[in-house]
């Protein structure tokens, strides 16, 4: 589990290369219109975040941080899981949509902008896992065969092994973001093997 | 299980800092340090009666080094060898009061309650806490021989994840298991032997213009270290920095 979840510690090494180059490049400087942009979208999020707070509420009716986020969690363990199927991911899909409103309007983030807040830290990048939510649950629809490490329930052969459907699916993706709420742009890598006979791993015999 | 906590709140490195004490109930045996923190946080947030108490975490499995506290005098808790993140509530009995504070030492100052600023660590390491390699490809393993014995003492060395508590647990606020650790893995191998004279050198002087104390050899840092990073890290240190001594005065590229 520590080698799967911990993966993000490895640099990928097509990337050496292009990072040795930049220990020559000298300090980039922030003077620029596209850092001011930046800088201007991420202080309006931020901003947004603390309004919840500001308003007059009604006693529980602001919720942590962290209760959303174990909230998607949920959402993607049961219906986004090792198992899953176009009911259940459909459904998640809606739930993630929901949640998401949910959080924007309720979420209560303490203390302010300027000092050290590791709540607002969380809150940020809990934004960002709703984006993330979605994408994996849009992929998941997707592909609607048995691949790796995931079972499509509607796509198993008769004696419930995995099924996979090398026809339409045998290809890499890439899923292009197109700001938020939009739908990502696929991109699809085939692959095809040239020396190599495809098969299907067995574990019965 | 109820506790009783006594946490040190400190707005920022400036403001004074002062212990404040919460309650928490009902926390299961099994929950985590940090768990029950998370619980008391999310308390002190829905009844707006402070501002959640500030601590570092990150991998919450005992790697990244991320989450040291001193809790009820120890660096870590009362237990050997695991980080805050590690040490669970059946540790403690039903009903304990728990003082939490944070690292205290000069070159790490305080940010916000129980987090620290240990990028002094992070200054000791660009000093000379690598090797220069050539980008691209990766060398097949095994192509250049390393001997057991080497290969595991380096490998134990590498075990320090930078948390910080041999500086903490010492009364002179001495960082020498952190950079003995660092040195000693980088020593114990062919690879880190070119640049092995620079960098100790390098290091070791960085250590002390960052205001870490000297090593009196109490070894209470061994005692505390969640890696069990051995002493004899230390040693090692001493020896490569004599070594240094004696290489006379080489600069990088000469
Ligand atoms: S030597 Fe041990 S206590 Fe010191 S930083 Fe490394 S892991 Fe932490
Ligand atoms: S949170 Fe990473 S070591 Fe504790």
């Amino acid at each position: 589990m520590q080698g799967l979840a911990d993966g993000y510690f490895v640099l990928p090494y097509t990337l050496q290369n292009y990072l040795a180059d930049q220990i020559t490049v000298g300090h980039i400087s922030t003077d620029t219109p596209e850092f001011d942009e930046a800088e201007q979208s991420v202080r309006q999020r931020e901003e947004r975040l603390m309004e919840n707070g500001k308003r007059k509420t009604e006693n529980g009716e602001l919720h942590t941080v962290d209760h959303y986020h174990k909230a998607l969690g949920k959402i993607m363990w049961e219906y986004v899981g090792m198992s899953r199927n176009e009911e259940s991911l459909t459904k998640a899909a809606t739930m993630i949509d929901e949640l998401e409103n949910e959080f924007w309007q309720h979420v209560q983030v303490p203390g302010d902008i300027e000092s050290f807040n590791p709540e607002m830290e969380k809150a940020l990048r809990l934004a960002d896992y709703f984006e993330l939510a979605r994408l994996i649950t849009a992929d998941a629809l997707h592909r609607k065969e048995s691949c790796g490490g995931h079972f499509r329930t509607e796509s198993q052969t008769e004696d419930g092994e995995t099924l996979r459907d090398d026809q339409n699916y045998m290809y890499v993706a890439a899923w292009e973001y197109q700001g938020h709420g939009q739908p990502e742009t696929l991109h699809k890598e085939p692959l095809n093997y040239e020396h190599i006979q495809i098969a299907t791993r067995n574990y019965k015999n | 299980m109820n506790f009783t906590l006594h946490i040190w709140r400190q707005e920022n490195a400036k403001a004074k800092g002062r212990f404040e004490t919460y309650k928490v109930s009902d926390i299961s045996s099994d929950c985590s340090f940090l768990e029950m923190l998370d619980i008391l946080n999310e308390q002190l947030i829905n009844d707006h009666i402070a501002h959640p108490v500030c601590f570092d975490n990150d991998c919450r499995e005992g790697i990244c080094g991320m989450c040291g506290l001193y809790i009820n005098g120890r660096p870590h808790g009362n237990d050997d060898g695991i980080t805050t993140c590690q040490l669970h509530m059946r540790k403690f009995n039903d009903g304990d009061e728990i003082w939490i504070e944070p690292w205290r030492a000069k070159a790490f100052p305080v940010i916000c309650d129980l987090v620290v600023d240990r990028s002094a660590f992070d200054k000791i390491i660009q000093a000379g806490g690598y090797i220069s390699v050539t980008t691209g490809g990766v060398p097949d393993a095994n192509t250049i021989p390393v001997a057991k014995r080497f290969a595991d003492m380096a490998m134990d060395a590498a075990e320090c994840i930078g948390c910080g508590a041999c500086v903490a647990a010492c009364k002179n606020a001495s960082a020498m298991l952190f950079v003995g650790a660092k040195v000693a893995h980088l020593a114990l191998l062919p690879q880190g032997q070119v640049e092995a004279n620079e960098r100790v050198k390098k290091m070791v002087c960085r250590m002390d213009e960052l205001g870490f104390g000297s090593c009196t050899n109490t070894y209470a840092c061994e005692a505390e270290c969640p890696k069990q990073i051995k002493r004899q890290n230390i040693a090692r240190l001493n020896r490569e920095w004599i070594k240094q001594l004696f290489s006379g005065n080489h600069k990088p590229n000469e």
